[in-house]
């Protein structure tokens, strides 16, 4: 069936499958960004934020996203060059693969919470699996991100 | 100084702005999607299977089975040549071995054609009883392997009739003799489990022709050299023909050291001569990948009542699934990474059986089966205490490898045989271990603390070492080459999964020319381009590839200088990173380059270095943790982690931090958490995020790495590896602090909250 979508703010008329997952059709229209980790909302890896709310994409019907505007790291560049800033001053970052989804969440989790405290920012983040760096470095980095915008807990 | 120096990831920002970098986000779009039907059953015999009804589909561009693929076996495991791992493995048998393992090959124009097809696929399987427990695989009846060509490159222990994958032993002194005189013996039995590397990006390989009819093979792997090597003699094509390039890694830990997917898109492309890739769904990932060797550890030690250690014995049992990667060398390494720890002994003994059973293979995991040896010999020290009645610490003060000292283990124990003599010439164990039980708040806090009725908390320390690259098996090298506009590229076979070692390689680049390290552009693992090297493993980048990078940049420093001579017509030039001098004439590098290109004393400066480890200095670990148990359910937190680190120069100390404390929690996740669980016919039942715990940040309370101050005389500006060493203390410093908070000693793993809540009630 087609759909029509806003991805980044760009307009597109595609052609979904009815059992097609946003994942697959944002990685099909060019947003590689989007990864897959796994296929059970596990991992967090996925995450894109839809109509203002942060959504795993590999478990939300593409038709679901019909009518509605879809944000990637594509779309929030100069944001998440920011964040990544914080992130690889850290080396927080490591193999990268989960960094597009944890910065989605990020700012996702920037526009929800005010001055968030370390624990807020764990248990918001708490989906956002990462395997290699341990999440610490993480947290020193998102944290130090949060100060200078001036949405932290002290 | 630019090593020594924390700088960003020279690949991070990229990665984070999400640009296309992985497999599967540079695989052609129009690539056939490959998918591999899989054995519902543990052990099995094809006795026909029919495609018919699957290949009629739309879509289905070919079908594989064992009749349709080059009969011939090899090992997988990913190592150098000739490999200390059994040739176990066909590309696809006539024999199922373990749920989950390869049965047919698919590759069509969708993933709903693949899919469809897979269902389509009649086999009719003749099922043979599955050995499953390990402990009753050695000498069964049922043999995983039996008359199928299964062979060793040289002895091994490899005794496929007997179930055994690999056996080793070896004896200094006389073991048996000096227990007798030793006042006190503690025995033990520890066991380790099977553990999913569970990296965030599932395998994945993509194949394709390029115009001139070379298969190229863009693939997660950490042995992109290896696996050129592999495909093309399994394959029978001349290496030549091969190009393999390695993207991005979504991490790998050893998971993807070894050949995977990429037999099916090059059978896949070279059958159709079309584009394909593989993404392995997170089941395989789980289910027909690799795992940690599950092990079961005897231990002996001997003490006089002094607190002198006189004898050690250690005698292992390791599962290694259906195939044999990595079968010898992981046993090994639970014995030669973990014994010389304490090295006054008069006797040590280390021997052990590696057996075949119908589960999904073992293979490289970080730590290397250090983590299992470390376990039951740390554990066991502390044990050994308690009979003695002396302080664990004190026990370990006394008994510990100290520096100039040595281990005749170094020399007996290598990598599948004979070792490399050593003394070791960095270690500071006595700092780390006075820095950890600082931090840890050790003299407050041992043994235990009561929090309340219910909650009791306790500490409990772990020593460790590890090695740094395989002496005179692993070799690194490196090409330097300048540019105009004086910017060089730095082509390194080594193999970055996300550790950062173009990073630091680059580092060490910049600091031996002298120039800023913006100035180095870093291309990385490619068999065409780049120099070769043996891959990611082995704690070996930092300290191998970084040899290789800096005779290249010593090369091209004294080249440079050479140009500078001659465009002077003077013996007196010295170069300063960014101008040549001579008197008071100066040029700089960035003129001077522009000259050699297309004006002056024409030539291109390209200079390549090479290097293979001579000896392999363990970097050294204390690991102390804080536990708070709930004596109501017998949940176990982890408060505190705090890892003292002794690696050397840490060239990249943020780098070096997050290695440690990534490695960290894999462990701590080993520890309590994380095991491959299967039913009585030997399916996984965890295979997914879902039921299959990895540590999320929730459980991560609070993690202190620290570096001492060090040098390795023999490293890279003094380096020593750091890249598995924070896996190896969790087990056994968590296993000592919960036998501190509640009495009970856990020796199994992982150590979850029903076998605590048991413990205490037995106790």
């Amino acid at each position: 069936m087609e759909i029509e979508l806003t991805v980044n703010d760009i307009q597109f008329k595609t052609l979904v499958e009815p059992d097609e997952m946003l994942l697959d059709t944002l990685r099909r229209l060019g947003f590689k960004s989007v990864k897959r980790g796994c296929d059970t909302t596990s991992c967090g890896i996925c995450s894109v934020i839809v109509d203002g709310k942060l959504v795993p994409s590999c478990s939300y019907y593409s038709v679901r996203a019909a009518g509605k505007s879809v944000l990637t790291v594509e779309g929030i560049q100069e944001e998440a060059r920011r964040i990544g800033a914080y992130l690889t001053a850290e080396g927080a970052e490591q193999c990268g693969f989960c960094s597009p989804g944890l910065v989605m969440a990020v700012y996702a989790m920037k526009n929800e919470l005010r001055n968030p405290t370390l624990a807020d920012i764990k248990h918001y983040l708490a989906g956002n699996m990462c395997r290699c760096s341990g999440y610490e470095g993480q947290h020193r980095g998102i944290l130090k991100y949060l100060e200078v915008c001036g949405n932290a807990s002290q | 100084m630019q090593v020594n120096k924390s700088i960003p990831k020279v690949d991070g920002m990229g990665l984070v702005l999400g640009r296309p970098a992985f497999t599967d986000d540079l695989a052609d779009d129009n690539a056939l999607i490959v998918k591999v039907l899989r054995s519902p059953h543990a052990y099995a015999e094809i006795m026909s299977i029919d495609k018919s009804k699957a290949e009629a589909l739309h879509d289905i561009a070919c079908i594989l089975t064992y009749e349709d693929v080059p009969n011939v076996i090899f090992s997988r495991a990913g190592q150098g040549y000739p490999e200390p791992s059994p040739y176990d493995h066909k590309i696809l048998d006539q024999y199922v071995r373990y749920v989950g393992d390869a049965v047919a090959v698919v590759a069509g124009r969708t993933e709903k054609a693949v899919n469809a097809a897979m269902k389509r696929i009649e086999v009719t399987y003749r099922i043979i009883e599955p050995v499953l427990d390990f402990e009753l695989a050695k000498d069964s009846k049922i043999r995983v392997h039996d008359g199928d060509g299964t062979r060793s490159m040289f002895p091994i222990g490899h005794e496929p009739e007997k179930n055994l994958a690999a056996s080793y032993g070896m004896e200094i002194g006389d073991v048996k003799e000096t227990l007798k005189t030793c006042d006190v013996v503690y025995e033990g039995q520890y066991y380790t489990q099977q553990q999913c590397h569970a990296m965030t990006e599932p395998h994945a390989a993509t194949a394709y022709y390029d115009f001139q009819d070379r298969l190229n093979i863009i693939t997660a792997t950490q042995t992109p050299f290896h696996v050129r090597r592999i495909i093309g003699k399994s394959l029978g094509l001349p290496l030549s023909k091969i190009r393999v390039i390695k993207p991005r890694i979504g991490g790998g830990y050893g998971g993807k050291q070894a050949i995977h997917g990429e037999f099916y898109v090059a059978l896949v492309t070279m059958k159709t001569k079309l584009p394909s890739k593989i993404v392995y769904t997170r089941r395989e990932v789980f289910e027909s990948t690799y795992t940690r060797h599950e092990m079961r550890v005897d231990i002996k030690l001997g003490a006089t009542t002094d607190g002198d250690i006189k004898a050690i014995d250690m005698n292992i049992l390791s599962n290694t699934g259906a195939y044999g990667e990595h079968a010898l060398t992981v046993l090994m390494v639970a014995g030669s990474k973990t014994l010389p720890l304490y090295n006054k002994v008069e006797a040590v003994a280390f021997s052990g059986d590696v057996v075949y059973t119908n589960k999904t293979p073992a293979g490289a995991f970080r730590g290397y089966g250090a983590v299992q040896g470390n376990f039951a010999l740390e554990s066991a020290m502390d044990e050994l205490a308690e009979l003695l009645k002396v302080d664990p610490v004190e026990l370990r003060k006394k008994n510990m490898m100290v520096e100039h000292e040595t281990s005749k283990i170094f020399e007996i124990m290598g990598e599948g045989k004979e070792g490399t003599a050593m003394t070791i010439e960095s270690c500071k164990l006595d700092t780390c271990l006075a820095k950890c039980l600082e931090k840890l708040n050790w003299h407050e806090k041992y043994p235990r603390q009561q929090v309340d009725d219910r909650y009791v908390r306790g500490v409990g320390i772990a020593l460790a070492m590890q090695g740094s690259g395989i002496p005179y098996i692993d070799m690194g090298s490196a090409i330097l080459k300048l540019n105009d506009d004086g910017f060089f590229n730095l082509m390194i076979g080594a193999t970055d999964l996300g550790t950062g070692s173009d990073t630091v390689l680059a580092q060490m680049a910049a600091e031996t020319l002298g120039v800023a390290v913006e100035h180095i552009i870093v291309y990385s693992s490619d068999t065409d381009l780049t120099p070769f090297d043996t891959g990611a493993y082995a704690s070996s980048t930092t300290y191998v590839s970084g040899h290789g990078v800096i005779i290249a940049a010593q090369r091209m420093r004294e080249a440079i200088l050479e140009a500078g001579r001659q465009h002077f017509g003077s013996q007196e030039v010295q170069f300063d990173g960014e101008e040549l001098i001579c008197g008071d004439e100066t040029i700089t590098l960035k003129d001077l380059s522009t000259l050699l290109f297309y004006s002056e004393h024409q030539q291109q400066l390209v200079t390549s270095g090479s290097y293979v480890g001579k000896k392999s200095p363990p970097p050294y670990m204390v690991g102390g943790a804080e536990v708070e148990v709930d004596t109501l359910t017998g949940k176990v937190t982890v408060l505190n982690y705090v890892a003292v680190v002794d690696c050397g120069t840490t060239i990249n100390p943020n780098l070096a931090r997050i290695q440690v404390e990534g490695a960290l929690v894999q462990s701590i996740g080993m520890t309590l958490f994380e095991e491959m669980k299967y039913t009585a016919s030997g399916h996984m039942i965890n295979g997914s995020f879902m039921k299959y715990k990895v540590p999320t940040r929730m459980e991560i309370k609070n993690l202190d790495v620290s570096f001492v101050e060090s040098y390795e005389p023999s490293g890279p500006f003094g380096a020593k590896s750091v890249g598995e060493i924070g896996s190896d203390t969790p087990p056994a410093a968590i296993a000592n602090a919960i036998k501190n908070a509640l009495g009970v000693r856990i020796r199994r793993l992982p150590i979850s909250s029903e076998s605590v809540w048991q413990g205490i009630r037995k106790h």
